[in-house]
């Protein structure tokens, strides 16, 4: 079932048996589920509408699924993540993965230009017990993904639009501009033209409503590349005109999306 | 046009307060985090003196010598259109009462106060006789542009400062404002005298003008103006050129030039350019509502033809490619506007060319454009 049809059944079945919502994690640092905890104003709105069937974060209590709608959080990085996220999607509905985590693979995933094996006998006294994969990657690598929310952390606005659309059976109107145009729309003057700022903001997906830029510091890339997202020339300007070196460049685009924004060949310095 | 009479920077004051006195909310330029931006201003001071901008392709910066011109700078990042097109506005929003079930729709009209844009220059001036005609003068009229553009007061500045960007003198009007202001100004800084010419050209201008008091220009203040004036021309036209001849028929041709293709490896498709664009009209809507469903909004915000939504027909994006966008966007403003509005949409402000994060100039691309079509030609 698609968006569109869930008007068939939303509107008659919301006032006798609410649906179901489950909140779902996997490695991650929780910072999305927070950002619903965090809607603190329209959280009881949500109870009201929803049933919070299953939210650790917030609450011991869990029922049974199946679910209607199940927010993940988190990417798939060890053997039991790949049981769990089967198991999460057979029970839900419509499965919506939150974060740059989920949607994909967030800064764990910097382990997939490493060996993971150099990490794990750095990190813990006793390596043996740690059973991890040597990839981080998002949910929708392993289960179909009914809609994904990017950022690190999601906007709250946009999972409560999400959540909204969801209960009304229509589409979420999430924009897929770059941060560029919700900048604009702020009237910012651009960073990366008055002050030389090295900024993803003409790369990355929308959604932060420009939050970086509007405290005069540039866009990091943490909700990820945007549609047509051209890496190479960004980084060529980069390279050229404001002098970053190729190790800078690597750094500037493997903060948050560390495997989705694909490095492309440098020009030699 | 009255003739011309001179201010000193005092008199400058009594305008704004003039113009506060009448009821008028005034907006001008100042200095924020190292731009001129425009904001609600209500004394001089505010103004961005000794402030001037050097810009080229995808760079602007500011630098202040100390001298006390107040319009020493060419142009900023932002554009009048904000005042009379805002970025994002609620057009209405709706509440259902929990007990009837009845449905309330109020709808958001604008603040209805009087709007004076201080030290609006030649481009920005055409550029909203061009927006007018999208606005106001075709069958259909927007009317909440109408309300905020009906009591605008104009207080030009022909330009004294020219920056690399500038090509208004290819788009047919400026630097010198000729028409379309109520007060027209030409700011004079020379052997450490400081003066203003002021021009009116409405009935609205004239009153103001005569109730501010002026005094009469020698013939020397004149032929400092007259310098001024001609300075700012000369570089304009030193500065690198848009070439228009025939350039409709130009583009029709080039549509499926391999050309466009080269611009996408540069372009980023972010959009920035139509956002800086004085005469750029797009805007989507978006549809809102809390989560109990029962108050809802609908806003409307800038949008780009660089957006992957922007051309979203059932099932997909009619323009996916970079290259169809920027092909979409550069034949609209230089070509098929004037089948559309029977002119350009470029006022040749330069805004595109040093907002552009990777640099793209319009100019450059438009002759290589030509160099191309010129080859196949052959
Ligand atoms: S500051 Fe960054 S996000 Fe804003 S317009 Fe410039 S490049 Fe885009
Ligand atoms: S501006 Fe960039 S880094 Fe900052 S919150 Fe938005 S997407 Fe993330
Ligand atoms: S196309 Fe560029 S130069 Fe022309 S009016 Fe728009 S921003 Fe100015
Ligand atoms: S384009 Fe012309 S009118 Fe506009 S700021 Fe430059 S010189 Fe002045
Ligand atoms: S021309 Fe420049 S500003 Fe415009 S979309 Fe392309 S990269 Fe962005």
């Amino acid at each position: 079932m698609d968006w569109q049809s869930r008007i068939v059944t939303a509107i008659p079945t919301a006032m006798d048996t609410k649906p179901k919502l489950a909140v779902w994690k996997f490695a991650s640092c929780d910072g999305c589920q927070l950002s619903l905890l965090d809607c603190e104003d329209e959280l009881l709105a949500v109870a009201q509408q929803l049933d919070i069937a299953h939210f650790s974060e917030a609450s011991s209590q869990v029922s049974e699924g199946p679910f209607d709608l199940s927010l993940v959080e988190g990417s798939v990085s060890t053997p039991d993540d790949l049981e769990r996220i089967q198991k999460v999607r057979q029970q839900s509905r419509f499965l919506v993965s939150i974060g740059a985590c989920a949607s994909a693979g967030g800064i764990q995933a910097l382990r997939n230009y490493a060996d993971i094996s150099d990490y794990i006998s750095v990190v813990y006294a006793s390596p043996s017990y740690i059973s991890t994969l040597k990839t981080s990657t998002p949910i929708s690598q392993h289960v179909k993904v009914d809609f994904e929310l990017r950022g690190c952390p999601i906007d709250k606005h946009q999972l409560l639009h999400v959540i909204q659309t969801y209960l009304q059976g229509r589409r979420p109107q999430i924009s897929s501009d770059s941060v560029c145009v919700d900048c604009k729309r702020n009237q910012i003057p651009c960073l990366m033209v008055s002050q030389q700022q090295a900024c993803l903001g003409p790369i990355t997906h929308a959604g932060c409503d420009a939050l970086c830029p509007r405290f005069n510091r540039a866009c990091f890339g943490c909700f990820g590349p945007k549609n047509n997202c051209n890496t190479r020339s960004l980084t060529a300007w980069l390279q050229s005109e404001q002098a970053l070196s190729k190790p800078e460049l690597t750094r500037l685009l493997h903060t948050f999306n560390s495997d989705s924004f694909v490095e492309p060949e440098y020009a030699e310095e | 046009m009255t003739e011309c009479r001179k201010w000193n920077v005092e008199h400058l004051q009594t305008l704004l307060d003039v113009l506060n006195a009448q009821g008028y909310c005034i907006y001008g330029p100042q200095l924020r985090s190292d731009a001129v931006v425009y904001g609600e201003i209500d004394a001089i001071e505010q103004l961005p003196a000794g402030w001037h901008d050097q810009q080229s392709a995808g760079s602007y910066r500011m630098d202040s010598d100390g001298d006390p011109q107040l319009f020493g700078y060419a142009l900023g990042p932002q554009s009048w259109r904000k005042y009379l097109q805002p970025p994002r506005e609620r057009l209405w929003s709706a509440k259902t009462n929990t007990d009837t079930q009845a449905i309330t729709v109020s709808e958001s009209k604008p603040a209805g106060k009087k709007m004076a844009f201080l030290g609006i220059r030649a481009c920005e001036v055409h550029a909203i006789d061009i927006q007018d005609d999208v606005f106001l003068n075709g069958t259909i009229q927007d009317n909440r542009y109408a309300a905020r553009r009906e009591n605008l007061f104009l207080v030009a500045v022909n330009c004294g400062h020219v920056v690399s960007t500038c090509f208004c003198t290819s788009m047919g009007e400026g630097p010198k404002v000729d028409a379309g202001f109520d007060l027209c100004l030409t700011e004079v800084y020379k052997n450490g005298e400081h003066f203003f010419a002021v021009a009116a050209a409405s009935d609205c201008g004239r009153s103001v003008l005569q109730v501010c008091g002026s005094a009469k220009l020698s013939e020397s203040d004149k032929r400092l103006v007259t310098k001024v004036e001609r300075d700012a021309r000369l570089a304009v036209e030193q500065n690198v050129q848009l070439n228009t001849e025939g350039i409709e028929q130009l583009f029709y041709n080039a549509s499926d030039s391999e050309y466009w293709q080269e611009l996408a490896d540069r372009c980023l498709s972010c959009a920035n350019c139509t956002m800086v664009c004085p005469s750029c009209f797009c805007s989507n809507t978006t549809d809102s509502g809390d989560v109990s469903g029962r108050k809802f909004e609908r806003w409307q915000q800038w949008d780009s033809c660089f957006s992957a939504d922007f051309s979203y027909l059932h099932g997909g994006s009619v323009r996916a490619s970079t290259a169809s966008r920027y092909r979409q966007w550069l034949s609209h403003k230089l070509a098929s506007w004037q089948q559309q509005f029977g002119r350009s949409g470029c006022v040749g402000c330069g805004r595109c060319v040093s907002w552009c994060p990777v640099g793209i100039d319009l100019r450059a691309e438009v002759q290589a454009l030509r160099l191309r079509s010129h080859n196949a030609d052959d």
